[in-house]
C-alpha cells in the first residue's frame, strides 16, 4: 500500500481554514460565551507583596444590590489539595509550599488572590471588590534572588530556606576540558523576566449542574485542566469536561492549571450557577505566570586554535512565590541544549532555584531554551573576540559536522539531524559581510553606530518522549505522548480529532494537509476538532513546539491505518491484493490500474453499510497514541542588524535575516509566521520588555503602558529563508518551529549591540537594552 | 477595567456646563474626548461624581487664523490639529501624540487642562509663549501658558471653568523643531524637546525651548535661550547652548530614565531640536 | 446605581436604542448589549488596540469611550466591514498574506488598517507602520499585517461605509 497523489497539500502555503471566522469577528473567545443566568466572579487581591492575613471583611460587598456571594479560603475547606506542581525529579529534593485558589494564611506577591465576589454585573462585582476590607500585617519583602539564598528573611517562614532545589546535567570531564583549555572566559549573563503577555487575557466560564461540570477556559491545556479540576474538586473525571474555545494566544502563559480555574469550577458547584471569571490585563501581568528570570555564572574554556573544550554554566532562577505547574523544571529543559549546536566534550548546567515574592515564573514562549541559547551564543562571540577569530569561522570549526548525525552530545541526549554549516551558509548568501562593514564604516563618520549580531542555534523540542521527560526520566508526572482520532465519515467527509489544544498556529489547516494527502481527499473536507475533552481521545496539548511533531504524527499515523483499512476493502472490491492498492487521483485504485478505483467516499459506504471483508470491523475510524521515539531539535542562522544612537543610547532593528530548519515543511506560510511571531518576541525581551518589581515587591510594570511590546513601528519586516533536514524520528520528517523564531533572537539581538558599540569601548552588555542601560554601558567605557 | 459610577449630564450649552459644574461641586469633571481622564478611571485612579459631557457642544471647535495668531478651538481633536500643518510645531507635537485612534478622540483643551507635564502639548504651549481661554459664570479671562499650569497635573483653571480655546502666535517665519524621545512611538515621552528660533543674517534673534516630562509641569529651558540668543545660528553656538538645556531642572527618575539619563537626553534633544529649527528658520 | 442614560445610536448602519449606565464603556455595548463580540477587549490602559471600532468614520479604541458618548454616532464594527461572502479588502488580504495567527487582536487591527486606507489608499510600509502604532499583536511580529495592509491597498478595494 503507498499513497501517491499527484498535487500533495503538504509542502504548499494553503490559506487558513481558521480564518473565515476570525476575520469577520465571528469567532468565540472565552468572553464571547454567554449562559443565563451567569455569575460574575471579581477577584479581591493582595496589594502586599508578602504579609499576613489579619482579617477579611466581605460584608459591605455582600450587603450591595445584586451581589450574591462571598469567599474566602476559609469557605474552600472541601478542596481536595492545593495547586498542583507536576514535576518530581528523583533523587531531588524540591521545596514545595502549598498553593490555594484563595490565599490561606499568608500573601506571598502582589496580586495573590485573597477573595472573590460573585454578583449578576460584570461592573458591580468590581465595586463589590473594592468594598472588601482585607487587613494585613506585612512581612519583609523578599525581591533580590542572590540574597534570598543567603538566608532569612523567608518567603514561606515554615521552609527555612528559599531554596526551591538544585538540579544539575553534567556531561564529559568538565575538569579534563578547562585543564585543556588554553583561553577561560567568564561572563555574568542576566537573562530578565519577561510575560507572556497574549493579547487575550485569561478566563473562564464554570458551569456546574446535575453532577457535571463544564469548564470554558481559555487554556492551551484542556486535559490537564480537566484531571486536576477532577482532582481538586473530588469529582469523577468523566463527569468534568473541559473547553478550550478560540484562545487569543497563549506564548506558555497559558501551559497552566490556575487557581482562578479551579475557584470557578468550586464556586459553580456551590452557588449552582455558572460564574464567569475575565481576566483584566492589570490582573494578567500581575499573576499570570511569568518566564526566564536567570542570572548565570557562565564559563567557557577553548584552545588558542578555536576548539572549544568545555562549557560551564550556573543558573540561579528567580521562580517567584510558589512552584506552579512545571515551574523548577523550565530552566532544566535550557541544560539539554546548553551547547548548543557545536561539538563540546565537557558541558555542565547546575540549576539552583529560588523564591521570591514575585509572580511564580513557569513556561514561556521557549522556557528555558532562549536561555540556553543566549547564553551559548554571546559566550562564542565573546570567545571569538577574546581569540582574534573570526566569529563565524570560530561557529564553522565548532559545529557538529553534518556526518555525525544522529549525534550523541555530551548532555546525554542525541540531536536528531542537522546541518549548521548549511544554514549559516544559506544565511550569509543574504548577509554580504564586507558590504556591510563599508556601511558600517560610512554610518559611524556620520554619529551611527551599526552592528551586526548572529545566533547560530539549535533547540530541543516536540515534547517529548515519555521514556525521558516521564516519572522515572526528568520527572515530569505525565507522558507527554500526543493522540490522534481519524473519523472517515458516510460521505467521505472527515473529522479528525487532536488532543493538541492549537491557539493561533494554524493546525486545523496543516492537520488536514497532510490527512488530506493520505486519504486523497480536499482539506477543505477534513475538519480538525480540538480543544474538548468530552470529544476525541485523552490528549496532552499545545506547547514546546510539540503540535507537529508529536500531535501531527499521531494523525499521520491514525490516518494510515484508516488507509491500510480502506485498502483491505477495496482490494476485497476489486479482488486485488491490499499491498497493491494506492491513492492516486482521489481515488483508492490498484497500481497500474488507475481508473478502476474507489473514492474515499465510496469506501466509507461500504464501511459503514457493514459489507466489509469477513473478520472484518464495520466503520472507518481509527485512534492513534504517538509516543515519539526522541525529541527533534530545529535549527538556524539568525543575522540580525541594528543601528544604535549613542547619544540616547537608543537601539533600532534595522534588518533581521533568518534561516530556519524545521525538517519537511507541511505548509510554509505557517511557518513563516511562526518564525516572524517568534523573532519579534526575542526582539521584544532583548530592548523592550522587561517585568520588574521595585525592592518593595512591588509591580513597576503592571500594564501595558509601562510593559512595552514592541509595536509594528518599533519592527522592521523580517526575511526569512529554509534550509531542509528531514528529521528521522518521524514519519514525515518534521520538527516543531514555534519557538525557534524566539530561541534564536534574543541572543542575536543582543550580539548586534556588541558589535555596534566594541568601537565606544563597550565589550559586553546584558538584556534589557534599553536606552538608558545603552548608554550607561557608553558613559562607563568612557571612564 | 471598569470605572466607579458617576452622575452624567450633556451639556446643551456652554452655560449648561459651567452651571452643571458649579453644582457638582470639587468631583465634578469636564468630558469631552475623554482621553486623558477616562483611562484614569479605568484603573480607578479617578473617580468622579458627575461628568459634564461637552463633547458635542457647538463653538467650541475650529482652527481658525485670526490677526497674528491662531485660534484652536478646546474641542479640536490631536488629528485635526496635526493635520493642520500650517500650525506648525503644534501640528507636528499632536501628530507624536499617542496613536491614531487617541489622535482621533483627544482634544487639544483636554490635553492642556489635564496638566500631564508628560505630555506633549503643554511644553509647546508654553514654548509659544501661548495662551488659553477659560469661561466661568464669572465670565472669561485669559490665561497665560506660564500661568496655566501650577504643578503636577494642576492648572490654573477654577472649579466650574471651561478651557474653550486656545491660542497661539503664528510665529511667521520663525523655525521649529520637536524632539521627542520615547522607546515606543506611542509612548508618553521620555523627554521632549521644542524649539522655535527667529533668525536674520545667520544670527539667532530669539529662541523659546519648551522641555516636557523634565519636572512637575513643563518648563521653558532659559539658561540655553539666553546662550543662543544673538549668536550665531551655527552648530557651535547651538552645542553651547544644548549643554544649558537642563540647567535648573529637577526631573522625576523612573524605571526607564534617572534623573541623569533625562538631563541628558535634554541636552541631546535640545541640540537637535535647535538643529532642526536652524535649518528651517 | 447612577440613573440609565438613553442613547441611540447607528451600529453598522442598524439603528439601536439603549438605556446604559453612564459609565458603561462603549465595547462593553458593542459587546454585551447588542451582541457584537468581534470587538476585543486586550488591556485597560488604551494601549492594546483590539477594541478599535470606527466612530463616524474615524478609527478609536473603544474601551475609552463610554456609550454616552457615542450618542447619535455611526459606529462600524468588524462585523460591519464585511461579510463572508463578500469580504472587505483589508480581510481578504489578511487572510491571503497570513496577517492573522490567534485571531485575537485581528478585528482591531483591520479597523486601523480600513481607517488608514480611506485616508491614504497608498501608503508607504513607514506609513503602515506607524498607522498601526496602537494595536498590538504577540502572533505576527506584524510582518504578515504590514503586508496585508499593503496587499489590500494594492487591490483598491471598497472604502469601509459611505462616511468614511
Amino acid at each position: 500500500m503507498s499513497a501517491t497523489a499527484e498535487t500533495p497539500h503538504v509542502g504548499r502555503s494553503l490559506r487558513r481554514k481558521e480564518d473565515p471566522r476570525l476575520i469577520t469577528g465571528r469567532a468565540r473567545y472565552i468572553d464571547d460565551i454567554v449562559l443565563p443566568g451567569t455569575l460574575w466572579a471579581a477577584i479581591v487581591r493582595s496589594p502586599e507583596a508578602h504579609a499576613t492575613i489579619v482579617s477579611i471583611d466581605g460584608s459591605a460587598a455582600l450587603a450591595r444590590d445584586g451581589i450574591h456571594a462571598f469567599y474566602t479560603s476559609e469557605d474552600m475547606s472541601d478542596l481536595g489539595g492545593p495547586l498542583p506542581l507536576a514535576w518530581a525529579p528523583p533523587g531531588v529534593e524540591v521545596q514545595n509550599p502549598e498553593h490555594w485558589p484563595l490565599a490561606r494564611g499568608t500573601v506571598n506577591h502582589v496580586g495573590d488572590p485573597v477573595a472573590v465576589v460573585l454578583g449578576d454585573d460584570r461592573y458591580a462585582v468590581v465595586d463589590a471588590a473594592e468594598d472588601v476590607i482585607v487587613e494585613y500585617d506585612p512581612l519583609p519583602a523578599i525581591t533580590d534572588p542572590e540574597a534570598a539564598l543567603a538566608g532569612a528573611p523567608f518567603v514561606h517562614e515554615s521552609l527555612g530556606t528559599n531554596k526551591v532545589h538544585e538540579w544539575s546535567l553534567a556531561g564529559g570531564d568538565l575538569e579534563a576540558g578547562f585543564a585543556e583549555a588554553e583561553v577561560t572566559l567568564e561572563r555574568r549573563i542576566v537573562n530578565h523576566r519577561i510575560a507572556g503577555a497574549p493579547i487575550e487575557p485569561r478566563g473562564v466560564l464554570a458551569d456546574y449542574r446535575a453532577g457535571a461540570i463544564t469548564l470554558w477556559t481559555s487554556t492551551q491545556v484542556p486535559h490537564f485542566v480537566r484531571l486536576f479540576t477532577a482532582l481538586l474538586l473530588g469529582m469523577s473525571e468523566e463527569r468534568v469536561r473541559v473547553i478550550a474555545p478560540e484562545v487569543g494566544g497563549g506564548f506558555g502563559a497559558k501551559l497552566q492549571v490556575y487557581g482562578e480555574e479551579i475557584l470557578s469550577a468550586w464556586a459553580s458547584r456551590r452557588t449552582g450557577r455558572p460564574v464567569k471569571w475575565i481576566e483584566t490585563r492589570t490582573e494578567n501581568m500581575a499573576v499570570t505566570h511569568q518566564g526566564r528570570d536567570q542570572i548565570a555564572q557562565v564559563k567557557i574554556g577553548a584552545k588558542r586554535d578555536g576548539t572549544v573544550t568545555a562549557f560551564h554554566v550556573k543558573i540561579l532562577a528567580d521562580l517567584g512565590a510558589y512552584n506552579m505547574l512545571l515551574t523548577p523544571l523550565i530552566p532544566s529543559l535550557g541544560a539539554f541544549v546548553m551547547g548548543g549546536c557545536y561539538k563540546i566534550p565537557a558541558v555542565q548546567t547546575d540549576i539552583t532555584g529560588v523564591f521570591t515574592n514575585k509572580c511564580p515564573t513557569d513556561a514561556i514562549r521557549g522556557a528555558g531554551r532562549p536561555e540556553a541559547t543566549h547564553m551559548i551564543e554571546l559566550m562564542m562571540d565573546q570567545l571569538a573576540a577574546e581569540l582574534g577569530i573570526d566569529r563565524l569561522e570560530l561557529r564553522r570549526m565548532n559545529f557538529i559536522p553534518p556526518e555525525d548525525f544522529p549525534a550523541a552530545v555530551a548532555t546525554g541526549v542525541v540531536y536528531d539531524s542537522g546541518n549548521y554549516a548549511g544554514s549559516l551558509d544559506k544565511l550569509m548568501e543574504h548577509v554580504d559581510m564586507a558590504e556591510f562593514r563599508r556601511e558600517q564604516e560610512e554610518l559611524r563618520a556620520k554619529g551611527v553606530h551599526r552592528g551586526i549580531g548572529f545566533s547560530t542555534y539549535t533547540e530541543i523540542c516536540g515534547l517529548a518522549p515519555s521514556r525521558i521527560t516521564g516519572p522515572a526520566g526528568v520527572g515530569v508526572g505525565a507522558g507527554l505522548w500526543e493522540s490522534a482520532m481519524v473519523r472517515v465519515h458516510n460521505t467521505g467527509a472527515v473529522t479528525v480529532y487532536t488532543g493538541t489544544s492549537p491557539h493561533g498556529q494554524g493546525l486545523e489547516t496543516a492537520f488536514a494537509q497532510i490527512v488530506a494527502d493520505k486519504l486523497g481527499v480536499d482539506p477543505q473536507v477534513v475538519e480538525v476538532m480540538h480543544g474538548d475533552t468530552a470529544t476525541g481521545p485523552e490528549g496532552r496539548g499545545t506547547y514546546g513546539s510539540r503540535s507537529l511533531a508529536n500531535g501531527g504524527e499521531a494523525i499521520a499515523r491514525a490516518t494510515d491505518k484508516v488507509v491500510a483499512k480502506a485498502a483491505k476493502i477495496v482490494a476485497h472490491e476489486l479482488e486485488a491484493a491490499p499491498e497493491d492498492i494506492e491513492v492516486r487521483g482521489g481515488k483508492f485504485s490498484v497500481k497500474g490500474s488507475p481508473d478502476k478505483g474507489l473514492t474515499l467516499a465510496e469506501v466509507a459506504g461500504i464501511a459503514y453499510i457493514g459489507a466489509v471483508p469477513e473478520g472484518m470491523e464495520p466503520g472507518l475510524e481509527e485512534t492513534m497514541f504517538n509516543d515519539p521515539e526522541n525529541f527533534v531539535f530545529p535549527f538556524g542562522a539568525h543575522a540580525c542588524v541594528v543601528d544604535v544612537d549613542a547619544d540616547t543610547g537608543k537601539v533600532k532593528v534595522v534588518r533581521y535575516v533568518a534561516v530556519d530548519d524545521c525538517g519537511n515543511p507541511v505548509n510554509p506560510m505557517l511557518i513563516d509566521g511562526q518564525v516572524h511571531g517568534g523573532i519579534a518576541f526575542g526582539i521584544g525581551q532583548a530592548l523592550y520588555e522587561r517585568i520588574h518589581y521595585d525592592e518593595d515587591g512591588q509591580l513597576v510594570t503592571g500594564t501595558f503602558v509601562d510593559y512595552a511590546l514592541p509595536t509594528a513601528a518599533e519592527l522592521p519586516s523580517f526575511e526569512t529563508d529554509r534550509t531542509v533536514t528531514p528529521s528521522p524520528t518521524n514519519s514525515m520528517g518534521v520538527k516543531g518551529v514555534g519557538e525557534a523564531g524566539t530561541i534564536a533572537a534574543s541572543a542575536a539581538v543582543n550580539n548586534a549591540v556588541i558589535d555596534a558599540l566594541r568601537p565606544l569601548g563597550v565589550d559586553f552588555i546584558n538584556m534589557p537594552l534599553s536606552p538608558m542601560r545603552v548608554w550607561q554601558a557608553i558613559e562607563e567605557a568612557k571612564g | 477595567m471598569i470605572p466607579a459610577e458617576f452622575d452624567y449630564t450633556r451639556a446643551g450649552s456652554l452655560s449648561e456646563a459651567i452651571q452643571a459644574l458649579e453644582q457638582g461641586g470639587e468631583d465634578a469633571k469636564l468630558l469631552a474626548g475623554g482621553h486623558s481622564l477616562i483611562p484614569l478611571m479605568k484603573l480607578r485612579l479617578a473617580a468622579p461624581s458627575l461628568l459634564v459631557d461637552i463633547g458635542r457642544l457647538p463653538g467650541l471647535g475650529g482652527i481658525e487664523r485670526e490677526n497674528g495668531g491662531w485660534r484652536i478651538g478646546a474641542l479640536a481633536r490631536h488629528a485635526d490639529v496635526a493635520g493642520t500643518a500650517e500650525l506648525g510645531i503644534v501640528a507636528r507635537a499632536a501628530g507624536t501624540i499617542a496613536d491614531p485612534q487617541v489622535r482621533n478622540r483627544g482634544t487639544i483643551g483636554g490635553s492642556l487642562a489635564h496638566g500631564d507635564p508628560a505630555s506633549d502639548l503643554p511644553a509647546v504651549l508654553l514654548a509659544l509663549e501661548g495662551s488659553v481661554t477659560v469661561q466661568g459664570s464669572g465670565g472669561q479671562r485669559s490665561l497665560s501658558a506660564q500661568e496655566l499650569f501650577l504643578d503636577y497635573m494642576e492648572t490654573a483653571i477654577a472649579p466650574g471653568e471651561v478651557l474653550t480655546e486656545v491660542r497661539v502666535p503664528a510665529l511667521d517665519g520663525w523655525g521649529f523643531g520637536y524632539q521627542k524621545f520615547n522607546r515606543r512611538s506611542e509612548d508618553w515621552a521620555m523627554v521632549a524637546v521644542s524649539a522655535v528660533v527667529r533668525a536674520s543674517g545667520g544670527v539667532c534673534e530669539d529662541v523659546r525651548i519648551g522641555l516636557t516630562n523634565m519636572g512637575s509641569v513643563p518648563l521653558r529651558a532659559t539658561a540655553a535661550e539666553a546662550a543662543l540668543r544673538g549668536k550665531p545660528l551655527d552648530g557651535e553656538s547651538i552645542a553651547a547652548a544644548a549643554e544649558q538645556a537642563a540647567e535648573g531642572t529637577d526631573p522625576p527618575a523612573d524605571l526607564n530614565a534617572s534623573a541623569d539619563f533625562k538631563r541628558h537626553l535634554a541636552r541631546v534633544l535640545c541640540g537637535r531640536a535647535l538643529q532642526e529649527a536652524a535649518a528651517v528658520a | 446605581m447612577s440613573d440609565p442614560v438613553p442613547v441611540s445610536l447607528t451600529v453598522n448602519g442598524v439603528e439601536h436604542q439603549l438605556e446604559v449606565e453612564p459609565r458603561r464603556l462603549l465595547v462593553h455595548a458593542l459587546r454585551d448589549d447588542l451582541g457584537l463580540t468581534g470587538t476585543h477587549v486586550g488591556c485597560d490602559t488604551s494601549n492594546c488596540g483590539a477594541c478599535t471600532v470606527h466612530l463616524d468614520g474615524k478609527p478609536v479604541k473603544s474601551c475609552t469611550i463610554f456609550a454616552v458618548q457615542a450618542e447619535g454616532a455611526e459606529v462600524t464594527t468588524v462585523e460591519g466591514l464585511g461579510t463572508e461572502s463578500q469580504l472587505h479588502a483589508v480581510q481578504e488580504a489578511f487572510w491571503n498574506d497570513h496577517g492573522l495567527q490567534c485571531g485575537y487582536c485581528t478585528p482591531g487591527m483591520m479597523m486601523a488598517a480600513a481607517g488608514l486606507l480611506a485616508e491614504n489608499a497608498d501608503p508607504s510600509e513607514a506609513e503602515v507602520r506607524h498607522a498601526l502604532e496602537g494595536n498590538l499583536c504577540r502572533c505576527t511580529g506584524y510582518h504578515n499585517i504590514v503586508k496585508a495592509v499593503l496587499d489590500a491597498a494594492k487591490t483598491k478595494g471598497p472604502t469601509i461605509g459611505a462616511q468614511s
